[in-house]
């Protein structure tokens, strides 16, 4: 089965049972900066029918020395996930730029080391970001949930681009109870964020995401959604900084109805 | 031309405060990427025609010798001469043979970029050679004193008022009063006087978008027709091109054409196409009366078989730049060389050093809209990604951020004392934000909390949090590894 130019279903060419189970694979900024993601994932996962285990000794992707040009570390904590979850029936991480690590890059990072290499393969047709893996893999049409505001949605540039995360948020936050979806002048126009990159170069960076909260603004949108915590945590500290009202949250806490928390940085 | 790269960061605060220049900047933004979106499109077969683009290239450059004899043994039975230029120094030289037994005074150029990675003009000015640009893009920073900022567009840091201003203030022989308020007076008065130009010259400079293998014809692609005048009226006609021009066929040029004038401007084709074999014949009416070709390496063959490989496949079309974030915050000129861009940000380093030029592939946030457009579907993500491995490698990153993620890697490599670390680390920074959630400020958090507030974090991580929940101990799920 090819979705989105994705391959999908039938991991590793075995049979996944009716009900995976599927590992989650938290992402290090949900798991330090916003828990309440990583609560709503479970809670969309067990209501798609899976079965939701979260393995204790994970970190992080990798991607911070991946993309600094650190190919030994990375492999070596590539090779700890690796071995941490290929076990599952699949792996699924509330993020696009860390889905995409794990699922696009790991088996390039291997390319030139046999065994590894096919062990990153296998593993590698497990991984799926959370949206694109409730809407493509578990049929997920709507979801149980209820928030009678005006949201905007950021596509996040790997989703986007590396998994096609594209219509799948926007189908599944149609079906939220009371929820409008206005879109975002160029959604597809990257934050600025890029990891490293806004420390690196904070002023070009900080271009970037000002013409980002602009559109943000236009929108007259109450609420700001995307797929990963990086984007969200950069869109809303300038949002923040330019005293824009709107708040900030990640989409898997609205699809799972689960808005009690206080918005990603507070509210204005 | 000076190599200002190593300055890359001074040079995008000061083109960030450039008021003119951010004006300029949003054309770009706005034209080219729609206009591209439209053609691709428009055209059913795009996505299959940047497939067989790629792969015409990826055969060419795997037999790239084979087929630079073809070219050569070609051109050499059409009358005409390939000079090789190892670097930018031995082309110069090449071109100043040429000149000196041509008593070259006066070379009208058309556009090309090669012109630029060897410094020509500054060159030429130096041996008492007057260069004129005719390229209405490239007449307009002549004037100015400038570099192109652009590969397509070389004046596109430039508005029109702009223009206005230069144009008074260098063609002083013209009425002061005149009316230049509309763009095509400005057009009007650059042909009027470049028209004077091309008969006057010794040599004709033009790039080569594609140099043919089977015929021995270099191809240039314009839209104001200026190059075929440089080409065809001056005595002698120089092509300058990079040897990854090279292609097979004219047919294999044809192929590629669908998919350059597309993914630049967004045209069908350019306004011109415009085939060159050869000086003059005796039969034909009009022509130069000598013809070479100067086949500029510079780095290029070092690039072959590498991971850079795929570099050499680009047909400089700016489709990356003209969908780069960066490059619409900062504009072209803060790359500091001749090729801005994330093209630039892979090839610049290969061809002047990762030393000088180690910014340049850092300067991304591997957003990959670039590589989504680029019809050679070149990975230059990728291959920025390869360059930071080779800085690592070389220890060129500052140490600081080398310690930084050092230290941080050595956390991720052990995940319980990472847990223990950062169960302590969360909780506390959450107490510090207090009941706003966020820092308007942070030690050793400068870079992102000059420009941003950091949103602070909930309290417990979602590790400590999911251990303790009632979720973990009544399914029994938690700790499976």
């Amino acid at each position: 089965m090819t979705i989105n130019g994705v391959t999908t279903g039938d991991p590793a060419g075995t049979t996944v049972p009716e009900v995976p189970t599927v590992a989650l694979f938290v992402t290090c900024l949900v798991d330090l900066f916003r828990p309440s993601v990583g609560f709503a994932a479970i809670k969309l996962l067990e209501d798609a029918g899976c079965r939701v285990v979260v393995p204790q000794s994970q970190t992080c992707c990798g991607q911070p020395a991946y993309n600094s040009g650190d190919r030994e570390d990375t492999k070596a904590i590539a090779r700890q996930v690796i071995e941490t979850f290929e076990g599952f029936d699949y792996v699924v991480a509330p993020s696009g730029s860390c889905g995409s690590t794990l699922r696009k890059h790991y088996p390039e990072l291997f390319a030139d080391d046999a065994e590894w290499s096919k062990r990153a393969t296998a593993f590698s047709a497990k991984v799926f970001e959370l949206v694109s893996f409730l809407a493509d893999v578990r049929g997920v049409a709507a979801v149980d949930a209820a928030l009678p505001v005006t949201v905007t949605y950021h596509d996040s540039c790997s989703g986007l681009r590396e998994l096609g995360v594209r219509d799948q948020p926007r189908r599944l936050l149609q079906s939220v109870t009371g929820l409008t979806l206005k879109e975002l002048p160029e959604a597809d126009v990257c934050c600025g964020f890029g990891g490293t990159f806004c420390v690196k170069y904070p002023d070009v960076s900080n271009a970037i995401v000002g013409k980002k909260t602009k559109h943000i603004a236009s929108t007259g949108a109450d609420l700001l959604l995307a797929g990963d915590l990086g984007c969200l945590m950069n869109m809303d500290g300038k949002l923040k900084r330019e005293q824009i009202g709107v708040e900030v949250r990640h989409v898997a806490e609205v699809l799972a109805g689960m808005t009690d928390t206080p918005p990603i940085g507070g509210k204005l | 031309m000076q190599i200002t790269s190593q300055t890359f960061k001074a040079n995008t605060v000061k083109a960030l405060a450039d008021v003119e220049l951010q004006r300029a900047l949003k054309h770009v933004e706005k034209g080219f990427i729609g206009k591209r979106q439209k053609a691709a499109d428009a055209l059913p077969e795009f996505e299959a025609l940047r497939d067989s683009a790629m792969a015409i290239k990826q055969h060419t450059l795997k037999h790239l010798d084979l087929y630079i004899d073809a070219y050569v043994e070609k051109v050499e039975a059409s009358g005409g001469k390939v000079h090789f230029a190892e670097d930018a120094d031995h082309a110069r030289r090449i071109f100043l043979d040429i000149a000196k037994r041509r008593k070259a005074k006066t070379v009208t150029k058309g556009k090309t970029m090669i012109s630029e990675e060897i410094g020509l003009n500054a060159f030429l000015e130096e041996n008492g050679i007057t260069p004129v640009e005719t390229d209405l893009g490239e007449y307009i920073i002549q004037l100015r004193g400038e570099h192109p900022s652009h590969i397509i567009a070389p004046a596109v840091h430039i508005n029109r008022d702009q223009v206005e201003a230069d144009f008074r203030k260098f063609h002083v022989d013209l009425d002061p009063k005149r009316d230049l308020v509309k763009p095509e007076t400005l057009l009007s008065e650059a042909r009027e006087i470049l028209r004077r130009k091309y008969g006057e010259a010794d040599i004709g400079v033009t790039g080569a978008n594609f140099l043919i293998a089977e015929t021995g014809t270099s191809v240039i692609v314009t839209n104001e027709g200026n190059g075929d005048l440089t080409q065809l009226l001056g005595k002698c006609h120089v092509v300058l091109a990079s040897l990854e021009k090279i292609v097979p066929t004219l047919e294999d040029t044809a192929q590629i054409l669908r998919v350059l004038a597309r993914s630049a401007t967004g045209q069908e084709m350019s306004v011109y196409t415009t085939l060159s074999t050869g000086p003059r014949r005796a039969e034909d009416q009009d022509g130069p009366e000598e013809y070479h070709v100067i086949l500029l390496d510079n780095g290029r063959s070092n690039m072959l078989g590498t991971e850079f490989e795929d570099m050499l496949r680009c047909i400089r079309c700016g489709a990356c730049m003209n969908h780069c974030p960066v490059y619409h915050a900062v504009g072209g000129h803060s790359y500091g060389w001749v090729y801005p861009g994330p093209m630039g940000a892979v090839l610049t380093p290969s061809l002047i050093g990762v030393d000088k030029a180690g910014h340049l592939p850092n300067a991304s946030t591997f957003c990959g809209r670039c590589e989504s457009v680029c019809p050679m579907r070149i990975p230059l993500p990728k291959m920025m990604r390869h360059w930071r491995e080779k800085e690592f490698e070389s220890h060129l990153q500052p140490t600081t951020a080398r310690a930084g993620l050092g230290l941080w890697a050595f956390f991720a490599r052990r995940p319980t004392l990472y847990r223990a670390a950062v169960s302590f680390a969360m909780p506390a920074l959450k107490l510090m934000a207090g009941s706003k959630r966020r820092f308007r400020s942070l030690p050793l958090a400068g870079g992102w909390t000059k420009w941003r507030d950091l949103p602070a974090p909930e309290g417990r991580t979602f590790m400590q949090a999911y251990a303790q929940s009632g979720h973990a101990r009544s399914s029994g799920r938690g700790a499976s590894k």
